[in-house]
């Protein structure tokens, strides 16, 4: 179901002539407003009046997380402090948080682009959706909240975590829709697999999933043991949170809602902007937004656009679920891995579960993968020789499809961290 | 005639075995015969015990894996040469014997022999054929 027709399905050209304008109108906000912005825009002799057309985003600098840091709390502030009305940061977690500050203008903007998420799975006004996306500082709670309230849905604002009472509720209150991380999402199949739970006799029937990588595998399982379809969603705080673009139906590429965020493939080592359909570092600038618009934000997602059209009709360039980060990307012993392509491997044998975590080490001047995967119900024998070949079995698939060798370590069930918010896959113990 | 015994995935690091140990005896389970099978990242922990489905239970809730597996409980005189005898057998028939493992009864002369076969039907129609004493699990509970 599309929410906003005239906007999703926009003819192209119609869009490029938005988009510039927008773009126009950010770049004055900015150049008038931001003076971070303005000496950026001045180091590359840049004039608001320079920005006629939505192919001028050439010229502009790229904005990285690190200034984005290097200016907390207020720097990045196109409007009054006054005029703002909410703010959330990013977890901080690998230094300062960035800052994302909403005016009214930019929240309902939000409660729009969740609107048209949600309606991707065709949620409605009838819909009961249980949030499990933590509400808070992090995007992703009220992001996914004033979306279901544009919607006239009803939130069950349950947050992330208490999963014993995730469980009741969703069969109490009798959800239909869940949003949280897909990681937690097969938690919680876990757990109720453990209670007793038969999803299949419950009314829930869509899922809404994103803030951490997943694989088409991983679909897959939570399909099957939810009984849901899950819909791919994406969104990034520097930008505005979920929302940014989402799957449709069709569960085939995400809809960027480019209306709002104008995305660029660029090389990540020149920053040259790459054709339509190449791999490379996906880079948004906002033009619609108020309290903290940005110019060009290299977010290290790798991932390609298309403008292949879409069976559901709407006109939005599409880009491919992220298929690594420039910052997660491993290399060990000169190839280039992603735990996604590792966890894509494990879901294809027979019996794992993608509960695996990634360990390098580096001896002498060889580095090593560990793989750790948990141990699982199927996997599990008496005989020492079964699991071991199973080791085998998969350490073989992994050195056919990333090139290196690992050794891969079957571990306690549950024994690697679920993080109810983002699953850490790698553990880089290597001092380089 | 067979015995469930009860095995458990462990990693080897510390206290791994303790927690096993503890979980059993807070709920006063009772271990009849232990051993642990270990390669360099893991090991795998098989005990006959007086309740195995309680066993088993109480290992799950408490976050292990474990199964349930159907070993033969043999009673043989503590001499020279019986072990071979039933090796024998076993190799005479082409039955499979996956592992196995004992203990002496200090105040008899019998000793209790575990075994794991692959194929457990036909190692019980074996035993009963050539009149060895099978033990079932009530009188494992007891030893």
């Amino acid at each position: 179901m599309i929410w906003d027709k005239k906007s999703e399905t926009m003819p192209l050209e119609d869009l490029k002539k938005l988009q510039g304008k927008r773009l126009q109108k950010t770049v004055e906000r900015i150049y008038t407003n931001v003076p971070f912005y303005k000496s950026k825009l001045d180091e590359c002799g840049i004039k608001p009046s320079d920005i006629k057309e939505i192919s001028d985003i050439k010229n502009l600098p790229f904005t990285t997380k690190d200034e984005m840091r290097e200016v907390y709390p207020y720097g990045l502030l196109a409007s009054k402090q006054e005029d703002i009305v909410e703010i959330h940061t990013s977890s901080g977690t690998t230094g300062k948080p960035v800052v994302g500050a909403y005016t009214q203008n930019d929240i309902d903007l939000w409660s729009e682009v969740m609107a048209r998420t949600l309606s991707m799975g065709d949620v409605t006004s009838k819909d009961v959706i249980q949030n499990g996306y933590g509400y808070g500082l992090f995007t992703g709670g009220l992001g996914a909240h004033y979306g279901a309230r544009r919607i006239g849905a009803m939130v069950i604002p349950i947050s992330v975590g208490n999963t014993k009472r995730q469980l009741s509720v969703m069969r109490d209150f009798g959800a239909t829709a869940l949003t949280c991380t897909p990681s937690y999402s097969l938690y919680l199949a876990e757990a109720g697999k453990d209670e007793g739970v038969d999803f299949s006799k419950l009314p829930l029937r869509v899922g809404f999933f994103g803030a951490e990588p997943w694989s088409e595998n991983m679909r897959a399982e939570i399909q099957e043991k939810l009984n849901v379809k899950a819909i791919d969603i994406f969104g990034l705080t520097e930008i505005i949170g979920p929302g940014v673009a989402s799957e449709c139906e069709c569960q085939d590429l995400l809809h960027v809602f480019e209306d709002h965020f104008y995305p660029e493939i660029i090389d990540p080592s020149t920053g040259e902007i790459l054709p339509e359909g190449q791999k490379g570092e996906l880079v948004f600038t906002t033009i619609s937004r108020e309290g903290s618009p940005v110019l060009r934000y290299r977010t290290r997602d790798i991932t390609y656009l298309t403008r292949e059209p879409c069976a559901c009709g709407r006109t939005s360039v599409r880009m491919h679920r992220i298929l690594g980060r420039t910052d997660d990307m491993l290399i060990i012993r000169g190839v280039n891995i992603f735990p996604s392509q590792v966890e894509h491997v494990l879901l294809q044998v027979d019996g794992v579960e993608p509960h695996y975590q990634l360990i390098v080490e580096r001896r002498g001047s060889m580095d090593l993968l560990e793989v750790q995967v948990e141990m699982t119900e199927t996997i599990f024998s008496d005989e020492l020789k079964v699991i071991e070949l199973k080791e085998k079995e998969i350490e073989h698939q992994l050195r056919d499809s990333l090139l290196i060798s690992s050794k891969v370590k079957l571990v306690e069930p549950r024994s690697i961290e679920r993080s109810e918010g983002k699953a850490k896959r790698i553990i880089d113990k290597r001092n380089i | 005639m067979v015995v469930q015994q009860i095995s458990v995935f462990l990693e080897n690091k510390a206290g791994r075995l303790a927690s096993v140990a503890q979980a059993l005896k807070d709920s006063s389970i009772n271990i009849r015969a232990l051993t642990v099978a270990d390669s360099s990242d893991f090991g795998i922990l098989r005990m006959i015990v007086n309740k195995p489905d309680d066993a088993l239970k109480i290992l799950k809730e408490a976050g292990f894996m474990v199964k349930l597996n159907p070993v033969l409980a043999v009673e043989i005189e503590d001499r020279e040469g019986l072990f071979f005898e039933i090796m024998k057998l076993c190799d005479q028939e082409h039955i499979n014997v996956e592992y196995t493992y004992s203990f002496v009864e200090q105040y008899s002369n019998k000793a209790i022999l575990f075994l794991r076969f692959d194929d457990t039907e036909r190692a019980v129609d074996l035993f009963i054929k050539n009149k060895y004493k099978l033990l079932g699990p009530k009188e494992v509970s007891k030893l």
